[in-house]
């Protein structure tokens, strides 16, 4: 996740790992192994083993 | 609206465009974008940090996307692959936005345009349904290029981004100006305001700037003076300046009634 490993003791879709790092409802993008993932297929996408997940903001820019 | 800039089919009253990058704080973000009249803002995509700050305001929260329209970059991306893939991910975060702002950047040093990645994103963007705005080099047969491919308005570099060094070859700005029919907006390397006016006066559509405002002593007050100087240089366009002479021979003052003799 955003290049760094995380392990997860059970099964997580996005929807609940988002919770988890209480950015629910906040302005954010998911990528899953290079695809997005949009926000109406969060609640069932489920993690598997090794997926590389990008979240991101909007952030000040030029 | 009178005089209106029309980027992909949108008006909009103000030609100045702003970054959001560079300031001390949201809340001097949001001053210098007021102060600047503009109605475009442009930002960047990153990563969030994961588990840090999480009541950390957000830029969303200080420039409100009612507001203002974003126009999401594709800063720091050095191949078609990254800026495509970073501009997936802002259509997603802005809810379908499709207005972005496209750069592939060649080298680090001189964030120069590396132009065929430019040319091969643009295509790729177009036909995802993206309304491409494209900073690139001043080469007018590249603009035409991009123009053909679609893009809704070309951004060529007056300067390199955050040099400051204004507006370095106003031929080739000129040269574009003539063979483009979108939009052309000169984005990176205005310094102070009369490089916003010089521009305009050239006839540019717009102005793109960031550093100029960011990194001035008093950033609110430089975008106060942006807006007046793009909308001065704007309306200088507008009513055709006079033609340069090498000596004036005709005085603005009447040549009878003169209480002193005629020069020799």
């Amino acid at each position: 996740m955003n290049g760094k490993a995380h392990s997860f003791e059970s099964p997580l879709g996005i929807g609940a790992l988002l919770s988890r790092l209480e950015l629910t409802g906040k302005k954010i993008a998911v990528e899953r192994n290079g695809e997005i993932v949009p926000k109406s297929a969060h609640a069932e996408t489920m993690i598997r083993d090794g997926d590389q997940l990008e979240i991101v903001v909007a952030v000040g820019g030029g | 609206m009178r005089d209106a800039l029309v980027v992909a089919g949108k008006s909009y009253s103000s030609r100045l465009l702003v970054g959001t990058g560079k300031y001390r704080d949201f809340a001097e973000t949001r001053a210098a974008v007021e102060a600047s009249g503009a109605q475009i803002v442009t930002v960047a995509i990153r990563r969030t940090n994961i588990g840090q700050n999480r009541n950390e305001p957000s830029l969303l929260d200080a420039l409100p996307p009612s507001r203002f329209t974003y126009l999401p970059n594709t800063a720091g991306c050095y191949s078609a692959a990254d800026a495509v893939r970073t501009l997936r991910l802002a259509r997603e975060l802005l809810d379908g936005h499709d207005l972005v702002k496209l750069e592939v950047l060649g080298d680090p040093q001189t964030l120069y345009p590396n132009m065929p990645e430019t040319l091969a994103a643009a295509e790729t963007l177009v036909n995802e349904g993206f309304k491409v705005m494209v900073y690139c080099s001043d080469d007018p047969i590249q603009a035409q290029m991009l123009e053909k491919i679609g893009c809704v308005a070309v951004m060529p570099l007056a300067s390199l981004i955050g040099s400051g060094m204004g507006i370095l070859n106003p031929w080739n700005l000129q040269l574009i100006l003539e063979k483009v029919n979108v939009p052309v907006l000169v984005d990176a390397g205005v310094g102070t305001a009369s490089d916003a006016a010089i521009a305009m006066e050239l006839g540019c559509d717009g102005v793109l700037m960031n550093t100029a405002i960011a990194a001035a002593r008093d950033p609110v007050l430089m975008a106060t003076a942006m807006r007046k100087a793009v909308e001065a240089g704007r309306e200088a366009y507008l009513a055709g300046r006079m033609p340069k002479k090498l000596y004036s021979a005709t005085p603005s003052s009447p040549t009878e009634g003169k209480i002193a003799p005629k020069a020799a």
